[in-house]
C-alpha cells in the first residue's frame, strides 16, 4: 500500500477551493455558504491526513516523494513543486487540519456578528492551504513559498480589523520582523544550494556528509564552517517566524488579530513552523555544534525571559501570548541539544493545549461583551463551567502537571538538556527549569484572575435590558473590534467604549460551536501525551525523517530509563520541575487567590524589576527608534544628500546651469561693438603668426 | 507571412497609428475602438512568434533582411531569439491594457494620445527585433520622440522639466554609444551587423573604452545609479498610460542593450569591470530603497521601486561573469541571468501594475501624496485586493513573479560571492517596508478624509486592465517554467559566448 499523489494534492487543494469560494464569490454564497465551503474543504483535508497518518504508521505505507510539477529548470539546477510525506509530516498534517477545522468551527460563533465574516473563513481556509504547503513540501522552494505565504496570511488576518490603528501597525510590524528572518532563511537557502548543488531535500540530505570539511571564504584569510553557515542562516528564519529573542517583537502585537487565528496561526501551527523546518532539516544541523549552541542560547533565553514578562500582563490574550513565546523557546532547546523529536513531540501537545487556551480566551472575551483585562474579572467560573473547567485542564497541561500532555513533552526536555553536554547547555538548563516555575504562575495567575475570587465588574442593568435576549448571541468582535458597516458600529457602542468594569449584561457561556472545540481540544490536552510518549519519544516513531548523530543522542540515553508513560508519570511527582510548578502553583495561589493584596505590594517592592518587565526591556522602543525612525531618517538623509544635492543638484542640473554660465560668457562676446571684434581679429591673427613663428624656431 | 513576420509586428502598430489619427479628434470613439483593434492584432500576431519560434536551439530566428543603405553597408536586418520573444510578448500584452486603461481617462486628443502609444510600441518591437547596430540605434533613439510627446502633452504641471530631463540624459547617454558603433563600423570593415561586431578582435583597451561608451547608454536606460535620477520626474509627469509603458517596456531596453552589445561586443571588459556594475546594482537595491521609503508621492515611491528592482537585472547579468570566469561554475551563471530575464518580464507586469492602481486612485482624487489618503479599502472594497497583490508582487512574495528573478538571482550570486547575495537579499526586508508602509497608509485604515469617503470602487474596464496585470503576476509566480524553457537555450549560448576571451 503505498500514499497517492492524487490524495495529497486533495489534502493540499481542498482548503484552497474553499478559500477562493469564500473569498471570491463570498457575496453570491452568502455567510452560510462561505463557512459551509471552507469547513469542508479542512475537514476533507483532515480526514485525509488522518488516514495518511494511519497508512503511515499501520497501513505499512511506504514514505512519499515525488515532483507534481517542475518549476524551473537551469541547467542542473532544478526547482519544483513536490511532496515529501513521512510521518513527521503526517503528524503536522494532522495536527494542522484538527486545529483548523475546530477552529472553522468556533469561527461561526465568534465572528457571527462581523461584516467580514467570508473574507475571514476565505483568510483562515488559505492559511491551511499554505500551511500545508509548507509541511509537505520536498524542497527549499516550495517551503520558501509555504514560509512567506504563511506569513502573507498573518499579515491579512492581524490586520483583520483594518480600521484600528493598532492592528495595521501590528501588521506591518509582523511582516517586516518576519521578513528579517526571511532574509537570513533565504542566505541559507542559497547556501544549500552553493554547496549542495539542490534545492530538493532528499538530495540535499543525501549529500549532507559532504558539507563535513568545507568552508565559505568570508574575506581574505578568513572562512566559516560550511554546516555552520547553512545551520545559524537557516535557524534566523526560524527565529522570525517562530518569535525566537531577539526578532519576538512581533507575536504578542499580534493579539489584535482576531482570537481564533491566534489559537491557530499564533499558537498552534504556524509559529511552530519555524520548530518543523529544523527538525526536518536534522541531517543538516547534525553536522554543526556551532549552529546547534546558538539555537540552544536563543531558545533558552527565549524560554525564560519572555515567560517573565507574561506575569506582569494584565490582558488575557497577552499573557498567553507571551506564554506561547516562553513555549516555543522550549521546544527551540530542545532542537539545541539534538532532541528534535522532544520538540516535534512538545509542538504537538502544545498545539491542542495552546489552541484550548487561545479559544477558551476567546470564550472569556464573548462572555464578558469584549472585555480583555483580567484586572476587570474574576469569578467567571459561575457564569461559563464549560470555558473554565477547559481552561483549567489547558493550564494543568501548560505547566507540566503530571499525566497531562504538557508533562510528557516538558519534562522530557528538561531531561534532554539536562543529559547535554553541548556548550550552553548548562545556561539552557537553568532556564527552563527557572522557566517551570514562570510559567506555572503565570497560568494559575491568569486561572485564578479571570475565573475565580471576587467579581470585579458589575453589571449595569440599564436601559438595554429588553435587548437582552439579543445580546444573548455571542458577539463577533474584540472590544475596540467595531464593526464595518457603519450602523452596526453605532448599534454596538455603548459595547465597544464601555467604562471599565461594568458590563451591559451579566457575563454567560458561549453557544456551543465555541465550547465544542474547546472540549475536543481539551481531551487531547489530557490524553496524547500519555498515549504517544513512548513511540514519539523514545521509540523510534519518526524513523529517518529525523536523523540524530549517536554522540548527540540525548533522548536515547533517557529510554534506557523509560518504562512506559505511566512510570513516567508517577516519576514526575518527585522530580525537580513538579517541586517548581508546585512552587509556582502556590505563590499563585496565595498571592492571587486567598491575598490579593500582596501582589500590589510585591508590585511596589520590587518597582524596578516590574518596570523592566512591564516595558517588555525595552525592545519595542529600542527597535522603533532605532530601524522604523532610524529607518527613515536615514532616507531622509539620502535622499535630500545623495539624489537632490549631489545628482541632481550638482551634477545634473549643474552642469545644465554651467552650459548656460558658457554660453553667458559666450553671449558676452558678441558685444555688438565693431571695435571688439576687430580687437578680438587683430589678437588672433598675433596669436597665429606667434605661433607659427614658434613652431618655425 | 512567417517570414515576415517580425516586420509585420513591427510595421502593424505604426501604420495602424494612421487611420487613428484620420479618425481625428471629433470621432474619439472611432480612433479608440481602432487602436484597440490595433493593439490586439499586433498582440496576436506576437503569440504567433511562439509556435514560429524554436526554443531548443536559442539561435536568432525568423531573420529577415534587406539592404538599407548599401553605400554604409546599414541592412534592415531583424530577427529574435527567446529573449527578444518574451519581450515582444510583453510589450503587446502591455500595450492592450495601456490603451484600454486611457479610454475614457484621456479626454485632450485621445486619437493623437492613442497614435502615439501605437507607433512607440512599433517601435519598442523594432528594437527587441533589430540584428543591425544602426537599425538598433534608429529605433532606440526614435522610441524617444512618442515618449517625449506623450508626457509633454498629456503631462502633469512640470512636464518641461520632466521631458527636457528625460531628453536630454537619454540622448546624452546613446550619443555615447553611437560614437562606440561607429568605431566598430570601422574596425568590421564597413558592416553594422552586430553579429560581426562580436567577432571583431578587440584589445582590452578597446573594449574598455566601449564598455563605458555602451554603459552609459544603456546605464541610463536601466536606469543604474547614479544616472537614474530622471526617472522619478518622468514617472510623475507622465500620464498613467506612459508611465506603464515606460517602466513596463522601455526600461527593459536598457537590459537588453547589456545583452546584445556589452556582452557579446566586450566580454573581457565586462569582465573586468563586473565589479563596478555589480557594486552599482546593489547601490540601487540598498540605497535606492532607502529613498523609496520617505517618498511622499505614490509614483516617486514606485518609480524609486522600480530603480530598485531593475538592480537585479543588472545584478544577474554581471554575476554571470563572475561566476563563468572566475567560479567556474556556468549553470549558476545561466541562473543568474535567467533570474536577470525572469526579473525583466515581472517587473513589467508589476510596475505596469502598479503605475495603473495609482493611475485609478489619481483619475478619482487628483492627487499622488500619500498623506491624502488612508482606508481606501472601506470605500474600493474590489480595488483593494488587487492593490494588495501587487504591492506583494513588488515585496517579492512566493508565489507572484516578484519573486521568482529576486530568487534566482540571489541564489546564483551566492555562488558568486556571499557578500553581494547578503547585499542583494536586503530587498526582503526594505521592499516590504516601503511598499507596505504605502498600503498601510493609502488603503488601511479609518477614512481619512471625505475625499476618500467619496471615492468610487472600480468599474469594470478597470477591472479587466488590474485582472489582466493579476494573472500575469499569478501565471508567472507559480508556474515561471515556460517562460524559463522559452528563453534558457538562448541563456545558455550568451553564458558559452561569456566565456570565451577576444583578446
Amino acid at each position: 500500500m503505498s500514499l497517492s499523489l492524487s490524495i495529497l494534492l486533495t489534502i493540499a487543494l481542498a482548503p484552497l477551493v474553499g478559500s477562493i469560494l469564500a473569498g471570491l464569490f463570498g457575496k453570491v454564497i452568502g455567510r452560510a455558504g462561505a463557512h459551509t465551503a471552507t469547513i469542508l474543504g479542512v475537514a476533507i483535508a483532515c480526514g485525509l491526513s488522518f488516514y495518511v497518518l494511519y497508512q503511515l504508521v499501520w497501513g505499512g505505507a511506504q514514505n512519499f516523494n515525488q515532483d507534481v510539477y517542475t518549476w524551473f529548470e537551469i541547467g542542473r539546477f532544478h526547482a519544483s513543486v513536490g511532496f515529501m510525506v513521512d510521518r513527521l509530516t503526517a503528524m503536522m498534517m494532522v495536527v494542522v487540519t484538527f486545529v483548523s477545522l475546530l477552529v472553522h468551527l468556533y469561527t461561526i460563533g465568534y465572528m457571527a456578528d462581523d461584516p467580514g465574516y467570508q473574507r475571514f473563513f476565505s483568510y483562515i481556509s488559505l492559511f491551511t492551504f499554505s500551511m500545508l504547503m509548507l509541511v509537505m513540501s520536498n524542497n527549499f522552494m516550495q517551503l520558501f513559498f509555504g514560509w512567506e505565504a504563511v506569513g502573507l496570511v498573518s499579515y491579512l488576518l492581524i490586520g483583520f480589523w483594518y480600521k484600528r490603528p493598532t492592528a495595521i501597525f501590528a501588521n506591518l510590524k509582523a511582516f517586516l520582523v518576519n521578513r528579517v528572518g526571511d532574509f537570513g532563511f533565504l542566505l541559507g537557502i542559497s547556501a544549500i544550494l552553493y554547496f549542495l548543488g539542490t534545492l530538493d531535500y532528499q538530495t540535499a540530505f543525501n549529500h549532507a556528509p559532504e558539507l563535513v570539511g568545507k568552508t565559505l571564504q568570508i574575506t581574505q584569510n578568513h572562512a566559516w564552517d560550511a554546516a555552520t553557515v547553512i545551520g545559524v542562516l537557516l535557524f534566523i528564519g526560524a527565529m522570525g517566524k517562530s518569535a525566537q529573542v531577539p526578532l519576538h517583537v512581533w507575536l504578542p502585537d499580534s493579539m489584535e488579530g482576531p482570537t481564533p487565528i491566534s489559537a491557530l496561526i499564533h499558537a498552534a501551527t504556524m509559529v511552530t513552523a519555524g520548530i518543523f523546518m529544523v527538525a526536518r532539516m536534522s541531517p543538516l544541523f547534525e553536522l554543526t555544534d556551532a549552529a546547534l549552541s546558538f539555537i540552544l542560547v536563543i531558545g533558552s533565553t527565549t524560554a525564560l525571559f519572555t515567560g517573565l514578562i507574561g506575569i506582569v500582563q494584565n490582558d488575557i490574550k497577552r499573557v498567553i501570548a507571551y506564554s506561547t513565546l516562553s513555549q516555543l523557546g522550549y521546544m527551540t532547546v530542545a532542537l539545541g541539544v539534538s532532541a528534535y523529536s522532544g520538540a516535534v513531540f512538545h509542538l504537538m501537545t502544545h498545539a491542542f493545549f495552546k489552541a484550548l487556551l487561545f479559544l477558551g480566551a476567546g470564550s472569556v472575551i464573548i462572555g464578558m461583551h469584549h472585555e480583555q483585562d483580567m484586572r476587570y474579572m474574576g469569578g467567571l467560573r459561575k457564569y461559563m463551567p464549560v470555558t473554565w473547567i477547559t481552561m483549567w485542564i489547558g493550564s494543568l497541561a501548560l505547566a507540566g502537571t503530571p499525566f497531562f500532555a504538557g508533562f510528557y513533552s516538558k519534562d522530557a526536555i528538561i531531561e534532554a538538556v539536562g543529559e547535554s553536554h553541548r556548550w550552553g547547555a548548562g545556561y539552557a538548563y537553568f532556564c527552563v527549569l527557572a522557566g517551570v516555575f514562570v510559567t506555572s504562575l503565570y497560568s494559575f495567575r491568569l486561572l485564578y484572575m479571570t475565573f475565580h475570587g471576587k467579581e470585579r465588574f458589575t453589571v449595569a442593568h440599564g436601559h438595554a435590558h429588553a435587548a437582552h435576549a439579543k445580546h444573548d448571541q455571542p458577539h463577533g468582535h474584540d472590544p475596540h473590534g467595531e464593526s464595518h458597516d457603519e450602523d452596526h458600529a453605532d448599534t454596538h457602542k455603548e459595547d465597544t467604549h464601555h467604562t471599565p468594569g461594568v458590563l451591559e449584561h451579566a457575563p454567560h457561556e458561549s453557544p456551543w460551536v465555541v465550547t465544542v472545540p474547546l472540549v475536543l481540544l481539551a481531551i487531547p490536552s489530557i490524553v496524547i501525551g500519555f498515549l504517544t510518549v513512548g513511540p514519539m519519544l523514545f521509540g523510534d516513531w519518526f524513523g529517518k525523517a529525523i536523523h540524530v548523530n549517536e554522540a548527540n543522542n540525548v533522548l536515547g540515553e533517557l529510554a534506557h530509563e523509560f518504562h512506559g508513560a505511566l512510570a513516567m508519570g508517577l516519576h514526575g511527582f518527585t522530580a525537580a520541575p513538579f517541586w517548581l510548578a508546585f512552587a509556582g502553583f502556590a505563590v499563585a495561589t496565595y498571592v492571587y487567590l486567598f491575598n490579593p493584596s500582596v501582589a500590589d505590594k510585591a508590585k511596589h517592592a520590587l518597582k524596578p524589576v516590574y518596570e523592566v518587565l512591564n516595558h517588555k526591556y525595552w525592545i519595542d522602543e529600542l527597535y522603533f527608534a532605532v530601524f522604523a525612525k532610524g529607518g527613515v531618517k536615514l532616507g531622509e538623509g539620502l535622499s535630500k544628500v545623495g539624489d537632490a544635492a549631489i545628482i541632481d543638484g550638482a551634477i545634473v542640473n549643474g552642469s545644465a546651469s554651467l552650459v548656460q554660465r558658457i554660453a553667458g560668457g559666450a553671449r558676452r562676446l558678441q558685444s555688438g561693438f565693431l571695435f571688439h571684434y576687430a580687437f578680438a581679429m587683430i589678437l588672433g591673427l598675433i596669436l597665429l603668426l606667434g605661433g607659427y613663428w614658434l613652431i618655425g624656431q | 507571412m512567417s517570414n515576415h513576420l517580425l516586420s509585420l509586428l513591427i510595421w502593424l502598430p505604426v501604420v495602424g497609428a494612421v487611420p487613428v489619427l484620420l479618425a481625428g479628434a471629433g470621432r474619439p470613439g472611432l480612433a479608440r475602438w481602432i487602436s484597440l483593434l490595433v493593439a490586439v492584432a499586433t498582440f496576436a500576431a506576437s503569440l504567433a512568434l511562439l509556435p514560429a519560434y524554436d526554443a531548443a536551439t536559442g539561435t536568432l530566428q525568423l531573420g529577415e533582411s534587406l539592404s538599407w543603405i548599401p553605400s554604409l553597408g546599414i541592412n534592415y536586418s531583424l530577427a529574435v531569439d527567446g529573449i527578444s520573444v518574451a519581450l515582444i510578448i510583453l510589450t503587446t500584452f502591455v500595450q492592450i491594457l495601456v490603451i484600454v486603461g486611457a479610454w475614457e481617462i484621456i479626454q485632450n486628443k485621445p486619437h493623437q494620445y492613442m497614435a502615439a502609444m501605437l507607433v512607440l510600441e512599433g517601435l519598442m518591437i523594432g528594437v527587441f527585433c533589430a540584428t543591425d547596430a544602426l537599425l538598433f540605434y534608429v529605433f532606440f533613439e526614435a522610441m524617444l520622440i512618442p515618449m517625449f510627446i506623450l508626457i509633454g502633452i498629456w503631462g502633469g504641471p512640470r512636464r518641461v522639466y520632466a521631458t527636457l530631463k528625460f531628453f536630454i540624459y537619454t540622448f546624452f547617454g546613446s550619443i555615447f554609444m553611437l560614437i562606440g558603433l561607429i568605431y566598430l563600423y570601422h574596425k568590421t570593415g564597413g558592416s553594422f551587423a552586430i553579429a560581426d561586431m562580436a567577432n571583431v578582435h578587440l584589445t582590452l583597451t578597446e573594449q574598455a573604452w566601449l564598455f563605458f561608451a555602451f554603459l552609459l547608454g544603456f546605464a541610463i536606460k536601466v536606469p543604474m545609479v547614479p544616472v537614474h535620477t530622471w526617472l522619478p520626474d518622468a514617472h510623475v509627469e507622465a500620464p498613467t498610460g506612459g508611465s506603464v509603458v515606460l517602466a513596463a517596456v522601455m526600461l527593459k531596453i536598457g537590459g537588453y542593450g547589456f545583452l546584445r552589445f556589452s556582452l557579446p561586443i566586450t566580454p573581457d571588459a565586462s569582465h573586468e569591470f563586473a565589479w563596478l556594475v555589480i557594486v552599482l546594482s546593489l547601490i540601487a537595491v540598498c540605497y535606492i530603497g532607502y529613498i523609496a521609503l520617505v517618498q511622499q508621492d505614490m509614483k516617486k515611491l514606485v518609480a524609486y521601486s522600480s530603480i530598485a528592482h531593475m538592480g537585479f537585472v543588472t545584478l544577474g547579468i554581471f554575476i554571470a561573469f563572475l561566476l563563468v570566469r572566475d567560479s567556474n561554475n556556468p549553470d549558476a551563471a545561466r541562473l543568474g541571468m535567467q533570474g536577470a530575464m525572469v526579473q525583466m518580464i515581472s517587473h513589467g507586469f508589476i510596475s505596469g501594475a502598479m503605475f495603473t492602481c495609482i493611475g485609478v486612485l489619481y483619475d478619482r482624487m487628483h492627487t499622488r501624496q500619500i498623506k491624502d489618503y488612508g482606508g481606501v479599502i472601506n470605500v474600493m472594497p474590489v480595488f483593494a485586493p488587487f492593490y494588495v497583490l501587487f504591492a506583494m508582487a513588488n515585496s517579492g512574495l512566493p508565489g507572484t513573479s516578484g519573486f521568482v528573478g529576486e530568487f534566482m538571482v540571489i541564489l546564483a550570486s551566492f555562488s558568486a560571492n556571499p557578500w553581494i547575495a547578503l547585499f542583494g537579499a536586503f530587498t526582503l526586508i526594505i521592499g516590504a517596508a516601503y511598499t507596505l508602509w504605502m498600503v498601510k497608509r493609502v488603503l488601511w485604515g479609518d477614512i481619512k478624509n471625505k475625499h476618500v469617503a467619496e471615492l468610487k470602487d472600480v468599474n469594470g474596464r478597470e477591472i479587466f486592465v488590474l485582472s489582466a496585470f493579476a494573472a500575469g503576476v499569478l501565471v508567472l509566480g507559480i508556474w515561471p517554467e515556460p517562460l524559463v524553457h522559452l528563453m534558457d537555450a538562448s541563456v545558455a549560448r550568451l553564458v558559452e559566448q561569456l566565456a570565451i576571451t577576444k583578446v
